[in-house]
């Protein structure tokens, strides 16, 4: 019976990981699922749900080559995960500001104080290595109401950071 | 009066453009009823377009009233509609009876302006904006055979991207 796992890959980026991977699954009777595959600093990252009718150790003997062959680290963990799961967010943050250690956990602690659910983080830095900046794109559910993030979000300000809350609505038909 | 079943993604006759309503009749009028019905019968939906129920003909019916704090036009039955100007544009979460479990960001016009016709064939003009604006956007594509599905953009997306490439 087919179960599903989280692949992780990490390595640096170059042309042809992904049909090389998603080659070497679909061989070996692999379905896939959600999916999240993006450069990070000069990396390319794959978070990958597969269905599979084996065990982790049958993945691994036909994936590691591959992931050897493109100096890639793999990681492969059995999942609790199921596909039709998703949630909507109704709260998009974001924050920038000069680049300092710290935003993030500023952000995300008063964040989870007031029971704000992060769905999905984004975050980059730009500008220049003199000056740079740090940009920061949160969605999530705002469990308890938008008010009380608001405030949590007033209370950092000051701290050099920019922060804008934007409602996300879903118009469904 | 009757739920009708829905055409559901990826039957292809949701790809069918549909044909402009000619008669304004009693079938007309049952129909508009019946595709109420079905909208009713799916809480949280805003809008429903005949082709969703495999009636092709141009006919939608709109009703954002029970959203808080924005402007609409309360329960609109538009028949032959037409989009005849748009203004400014917006990424939005859209989600279609038709395209269940999956919700997708698309650019829409955050303004139009709207012809069309009543259930007896009268012609209004509409001025909308925002969520009624992207309702009747996303319901009138249904009438081209298009899909939420073939305008989405990613959170990632250049808003301004110049040039869309497309695959046939």
């Amino acid at each position: 019976m087919s179960q599903w796992f989280m692949i992780t890959l990490v390595g640096k980026d170059q042309t042809g990981i992904v049909a090389k991977i998603t080659t070497a699954l679909f061989d070996n009777n692999c379905n896939l699922g959600e999916a999240s595959m993006l450069r990070l600093g000069g990396n390319f990252t794959v978070m990958l749900m597969v269905s599979y009718d084996g065990k982790v150790q049958n993945l691994t003997t036909f994936l590691q080559p591959i992931s050897d062959s493109l100096q890639l680290q793999l990681h492969i963990d059995a999942i609790d995960g199921q596909l039709h799961h998703h949630q909507q967010p109704n709260l998009r943050i974001r924050v920038h500001g000069a680049d300092r250690t710290g935003i993030v956990a500023q952000v995300t602690t008063a964040l989870a104080e007031v029971g704000f659910n992060i769905l999905d983080l984004e975050s980059d830095v730009g500008g220049t290595d003199n000056k740079p900046f740090y940009v920061v794109d949160i969605e999530g559910i705002a469990t308890n109401g938008i008010e009380p993030v608001e405030t949590a979000m007033q209370g950092l300000l000051g701290n050099e950071i920019e922060i804008k809350l934007e409602p996300i609505e879903t118009v469904m038909m | 009066m009757a739920v009708l079943d829905l055409l559901i993604y990826p039957d292809s006759r949701l790809k069918t453009i549909s044909s402009p309503v000619e008669s304004f009749d009693k079938k007309l009028l049952d129909f508009i009823t019946d595709l109420e019905d079905t909208i009713a019968a799916a809480p949280g939906s805003v809008g429903i377009a005949a082709p969703q129920v495999g009636e092709f003909k141009r006919i939608v019916i709109v009703d954002v009233s029970t959203k808080a704090n924005i402007k609409h036009h309360g329960h609109l039955r538009l028949i032959n509609p037409e989009i005849v100007h748009w203004k400014g544009f917006a990424v939005g979460r859209e989600g279609c009876m038709s395209v269940p479990d999956y919700i997708g960001n698309v650019v829409r016009a955050k303004n139009i302006k709207l012809l069309a016709m009543d259930e007896y064939g009268i012609q209004h003009e509409y001025e909308m904006t925002g969520y009624e604006a992207r309702a009747v956007q996303h319901e009138i594509d249904h009438l081209e055979g298009m899909l939420f599905l073939d305008r989405l953009v990613s959170r990632r997306h250049d808003l301004l991207q110049r040039e869309n490439r497309h695959l046939s």
